[in-house]
């Protein structure tokens, strides 16, 4: 075992003859290499948001033809530093009537819903927190503490506006959490394993990108709505809301919240890549864990990159218009999708992968089909029902 | 097994600490004034009028009761998912009519009106 192929082991290892040599007992020192291990992981995904904030507002700049932040540093890259220093030295208010605990409580939550994700994250084939056998049921369930989180900000702010926030934000989450888990389902169906790890080496010779690309675009869809981005940001629409749950928030805990909210949306990158992308492989790569970690980054920074394309190219669309896409629309056609792969993936197991994929992809090209010629013929009948309210137009008098 | 899950509550009590952190050198660095006028409730300078925590749309009360219909397939559905490649056929179809019977409850309320914003 050398430090290129298996560094965090390796380095584990060392410590351990190191801190044993001292006399401490095994069982402490191995919880101590753990919590070190914990702590720098935590520490780099801190750091990532840092980075995060520079590359958000880099990339929003470029999609709206402006520079962005070109003053501190080379490209502007130390502005977060000095948003951060700017946020630490700013006086916290309390608003009157604020219930204080909880008050407090919840940019703490937030950002730490965030965190635990990191635990279960494969970040190279022998880079990774702990390899859950359930890691899909912790990843929903870590996903219902930041939701958590946005009640309790909105509720104790004491503000109307905070209220409002909060209660389209978890009539938007629940609502997207259905299909965000059938699509979940997926992977799980086609790896016949929930641990993210074990997801990841299913997908040797075919990402399950091509054997479910309607899966990938439901997780997409219903991702961006759990994160409360555009377009569905409705629980901090600054035109209506001024700014939803966080309104009161000022100093580190608006911090707080925003951190988690860009680190949130590229952990949700990190599981479309993982899910959906191989993760960390990318032929043959993946045996130097170093390179397979930057493969891993790549990719989520991709997904992270489709994300942001979405949200500064879509209009924010209207509460009912947003549960009714969901109830209406996106829950039966994630149902429909889960319910076709796993019948094919039952009658076709027995043939070769390369068939195997090619008439699961065609079973999906299907389906796409048939949804948008349904789509296609309801809106023509919604259409022709609303033009025939409308009265016919004046014709231009002559002279 | 167990070191996995003492793992994960180490992690838990780590994650939880990190974010105070900041806020507690913010509380050492950052000044503190406090005035009636700047903790007041912020609604873009107009004074609030009346009780803050005001009643909310029974709509989201009717969602979050169809979600409930909903909610019980993450329970079930994961177990059938998992253990699929061992399973007969029948058993598919069998998960599939328990989906089927989730889609009626979605069907009813559709029908019902429920999921349209009055």
């Amino acid at each position: 075992m050398t430090f290129w192929s298996d560094p965090i082991n390796f380095i584990a290892e060392w410590l351990r003859g190191i801190l044993t040599g001292w006399g401490m007992a095994l069982d402490w020192a191995n919880v101590l290499i753990a919590s070190l291990g914990i702590i720098s992981l935590i520490l780099f995904s801190m750091m990532l948001a840092i980075f995060l904030v520079w590359v958000e507002r880099k990339v929003v700049a470029r999609f709206q033809d402006r520079v962005g932040p070109n003053r501190i540093g080379p490209y502007g890259l130390f502005q977060p530093f000095a948003d951060i220093i700017k946020l630490i030295i700013k006086e916290d208010i309390t608003p009157t009537g604020a219930d204080k605990v909880v008050y407090n409580l919840a940019p703490v939550l937030a950002l730490a819903s965030v965190i635990f994700l990191w635990a279960i994250l494969p970040l190279a084939s022998n880079i990774y927190g702990v390899d859950l056998n359930v890691a899909i049921l912790y990843l929903v369930a870590t996903g219902a503490l930041g939701t958590l989180a946005i009640i309790m900000g909105g509720w104790a702010s004491n503000n109307k506006y905070a209220l409002i926030g909060a209660f389209r934000m978890v009539a938007t989450m629940i609502s997207y959490e259905i299909p965000m888990v059938v699509a979940l389902l997926i992977p799980t169906i086609l790896s016949g394993t929930m641990s993210v790890r074990g997801i990841v080496e299913a997908q040797d010779p075919i990402w399950y990108f091509i054997l479910s690309p309607l899966g990938a675009l439901v997780f997409l869809i219903s991702s961006i709505a759990e994160l409360g981005r555009a377009p569905f940001d409705l629980n901090e629409a600054e035109s209506e809301i001024v700014a939803g749950f966080h309104i009161e928030y000022t100093g580190m805990k608006f911090g707080l919240f925003y951190a988690g909210e860009l680190l949130h949306a590229f952990t949700f990158g990190g599981l479309m890549a993982i899910l959906f992308f191989g993760g960390y492989r990318f032929f043959g790569l993946e045996q130097y864990p170093l390179v397979g970690f930057l493969v891993f980054l790549a990719k989520a920074m991709f997904g992270y990159w489709v994300i942001m394309w979405v949200k500064y190219t879509m209009p924010r669309i209207r509460i009912d218009h947003m549960l009714a896409f969901n109830w209406k629309f996106l829950t039966p056609f994630a149902f429909f999708v889960l319910v076709v792969t796993a019948v094919l993936n039952k009658v076709l197991s027995g043939l070769d992968t390369w068939l195997f994929a090619s008439l699961i992809f065609g079973a999906n090209l299907i389906i796409a089909w048939i949804t948008i010629e349904i789509l296609r013929v309801y809106s023509r009948r919604e259409r022709r029902l609303a033009e025939g309210n409308i009265p016919a137009p004046v014709p231009p008098a002559h002279h | 097994m167990q070191n996995e899950w003492l793992y994960i509550g180490l992690f838990l009590v780590i994650g939880i600490i990190v974010p105070i952190v900041p806020l507690i050198l913010s509380r050492i660095v950052a000044p503190r004034k406090p005035n009636p006028i700047k903790q007041s409730t912020y609604e873009c300078g107009i004074e609030t009028v009346g009780e803050n925590w005001v009643q909310f749309k029974a709509q989201y009360y009717i969602y979050a009761l169809v979600f409930l219909v909903f909610d019980v397939e993450t329970v079930f559905l994961f177990p059938w998912a998992l253990a699929m490649n061992q399973l007969p056929l029948f058993v598919v179809v069998e998960g599939i009519v328990f989906i089927l019977i989730l889609m009626v409850g979605l069907v009813f309320v559709w029908r019902k009106g429920m999921l349209e914003w009055v």
